[in-house]
């Protein structure tokens, strides 16, 4: 597997649910598609934005990155090396390379443990320092995140909502990672607190030259702080390009209603806009529609649509869409 | 245009462990017949204390209204018994809250919880009010709405279930509908799809609407005036034009200035407000804003600024001219 300046890149991952019946002898009866057949990669030093609704999979997609959630089937290569291969020591020693920042910072601190313990468990658990240099790099994260490091003996309890991200942060650079994948980091948090998270994140990146997959619902987050977009529907990837490419010209009619559909703190722009009201809701990812996943709310379906899977390809170049119209 | 709420002095508080939160410090507004008003603030500005606080919503103890009016044609909620208030809500006042999952009756029909109001309300017998009730579902948008009637809470999605919610806030034709970030659960698709129905019932009711919520993007297109809360006092208010192309409030225009948007090229650093919202354990004496604040003067951190006007219809809580810099004259 060549990487060619490619830090990750993922092969038809696939992740179900399996649904169970029965308590003693269980039975499987469907399985849950968050996951199907997504590929794409990340350049080193890049930030690639997954943005899509609620329940489209973006989430399981990061998880399935990490092996924290191990994949049906598929590849995941990171520097080269196909991750989905891996068990025990071997995975944990990638590990370190890859971290996660969480968006529940409520739910996502051991209450029990304070802050210097949160940020040096890492350390500890990889063994990179011990005693006072570990300390005095806790000190130092701490720091780096906007924090005061007499901080480290409080409890997370102790801290604010955009507090305990940066503990969040500061716990996931410990280890000085490659790939920091962030599962919504900012949507639990108040307007004047998120650009000062994703400010941080954005210099910290300059800083360590990291690399992030950012997962999120917010477009207009999205739009700023990546470099490449990807947009999910029900377990798919429909569309991937640059970023102005996506939103200037937006080739899926789902992407296309999407952006619509988010207002612009604007009101005279605002009250000028056209939107593109899509019908219905998300359907099951029991039993995804077949064909084209998006062809029950499309407005422009046809019966193509219905009897064959787009093709995920490239329609222009570095712009891909999976769509029978386009 | 008659005035059809006017909100005087409101002062809410709450007695905590660790004292007693000024949740709302003297907030006074007033809307028009056909009005829609949107609130702004971020969590803990007061915004929603103040509107459940003239309806009798607060859960008291360990709230309480401390002072204030709010005339309600021509009658002070605040001051009306608990028995009179029951007369106006859900008939001439309704709510949509943010999360339509609780906000239902898990155990009762749909149905039955739409035909609810106009049983109490209207007094009115169980076929009409059954046919209102379909009728209703069928404004909002749902398909079947004879069968979905016997359908319990549980069995709609979240854009569903907001939509019934509605059906039920209106279904006894109210005068003002009070709308308590309903669409914050939502995805973008099915909040736009919301937004449109609210739009589209307004224009065919001729309802008032008061609108909280936390997103500047949404206020835009839906209401007529802004009014921007923190540390529980009215900071600016405002024609929604003029919000977004003539804030003169500082909080206002560090919030503007904060904001991503979707139509954005290239790519700006992000102005982030520093520090953190007061914690409200004292009555402001002061300019709750002036810690985070780029224009603060001296006088921000002695004195409490009043609303002072800016322009047309348009008054700012500030000592500074932001244009300037300087204190107003």
């Amino acid at each position: 597997m060549t990487t060619n300046g490619d830090l990750l890149v993922i092969q038809n991952l696939v992740k179900h649910f399996p649904i169970m019946r029965g308590v003693i002898f269980q039975k499987q009866i469907g399985a849950v598609h968050a996951v199907d057949d997504v590929s794409f990669s990340i350049k080193k030093g890049e930030t690639l934005g997954l943005v899509g609704e609620s329940g489209c999979g973006k989430s399981t997609t990061g998880r399935a990155i990490l092996q924290l959630y191990r994949p049906t089937s598929g590849h995941v290569y990171f520097q080269g090396v196909d991750l989905v291969q891996l068990k025990g020591k071997e995975l944990r020693k990638v590990r370190r390379s890859m971290q996660m920042i969480f968006q529940d910072p409520y739910a996502s601190l051991n209450p029990r443990m304070t802050v210097g313990e949160i940020v040096g468990e890492g350390l500890f658990v990889h063994q990179l320092s011990q005693g006072q240099e570990s300390q005095d790099k806790v000190d130092a994260l701490l720091e780096k995140v906007g924090l005061d490091p007499a901080y480290a003996n409080r409890y997370p309890h102790e801290f604010s909502g955009g507090q305990r991200q940066r503990i969040g942060v500061a716990r996931a650079l410990a280890v000085n990672p490659l790939l920091v994948v962030c599962d919504e980091p900012i949507s639990a948090l108040d307007v004047s607190i998120q650009a000062q998270v994703i400010n941080l994140l954005e210099d910290l990146q300059g800083e360590f030259g990291l690399t992030y997959l950012f997962i999120a619902h917010d477009l207009s987050m999205v739009r700023h702080i990546s470099q490449r977009v990807a947009v999910m529907y029900l377990g798919t990837i429909v569309e991937l390009t640059n970023r102005d490419e996506l939103y200037l010209n937006p080739l899926h009619p789902y992407t296309q209603a999407l952006l619509s559909a988010v207002p612009v703190p604007d009101a005279r722009i605002e009250r000028k806009r056209q939107r593109i009201i899509l019908t219905g809701e998300v359907p099951s990812p029991v039993k995804p529609p077949s064909g084209c996943r998006f062809r029950t709310r499309c407005p422009l379906a046809k019966q193509i649509c219905t009897d064959q899977k787009p093709e995920f390809r490239e329609v222009a170049p570095d712009h891909f869409a999976a769509c029978h119209l386009v | 245009m008659p005035e059809l709420l006017q909100v005087k002095d409101l002062e809410t508080n709450f007695r905590t462990n660790e004292g007693i939160i000024h949740a709302v410090n003297g907030v006074s507004f007033h809307l028009k017949a056909g009005e829609t008003l949107g609130i702004v603030g971020e969590s803990g500005c007061g915004k929603s204390v103040t509107v459940m606080s003239m309806l009798h919503l607060i859960p008291s103890p360990p709230g309480k209204v401390v002072a204030g009016q709010a005339l309600y044609a021509g009658q002070d909620l605040i001051t009306m018994k608990d028995q009179e208030i029951r007369h106006i809500l859900g008939a001439q006042i309704s709510i949509i809250f943010q999360d339509p999952m609780t906000s239902f009756n898990p155990v009762l029909t749909i149905g039955k919880q739409l035909m609810e109001p106009l049983e109490i309300h209207q007094n009115i017998d169980k076929t009409s009010s059954k046919e209102r009730a379909i009728r209703m579902l069928e404004m909002v948008g749902i398909p079947n709405a004879g069968e979905r009637m016997g359908d319990y809470p549980h069995q709609f999605s979240g854009g569903m279930r907001q939509r019934v919610m509605i059906a039920m806030a209106l279904i006894c034709n109210p005068q003002l509908l009070i709308a308590d970030e309903p669409t914050t659960a939502l995805d973008v698709t099915i909040q736009a799809q919301i937004i449109e129905l609210v739009k589209r019932l307004r224009d065919e009711l001729g309802m008032s609407i008061i609108w909280i919520t936390h997103d500047l993007g949404i206020i835009a297109g839906l209401a007529d005036r802004v009014m921007v809360m923190y540390g529980g006092l009215v900071v600016e208010e405002v024609p929604v034009v003029e919000l977004y192309s003539n804030p003169q409030h500082p909080y206002t225009i560090a919030l503007l200035s904060s904001l991503p948007r979707v139509d954005e090229l290239g790519h700006r650093r992000l102005a982030s407000i520093d520090g953190l919202p007061p914690v409200l354990l004292e009555k402001p004496s002061s300019c709750p804003f002036a810690p985070r604040c780029q224009f603060v003067i001296e006088r921000c951190l002695s004195e409490l600024p009043p609303l002072l006007p800016v322009g047309l219809d348009h008054t700012a809580a500030c000592w500074v001219d932001p244009a300037t810099g300087k204190e107003r004259s």
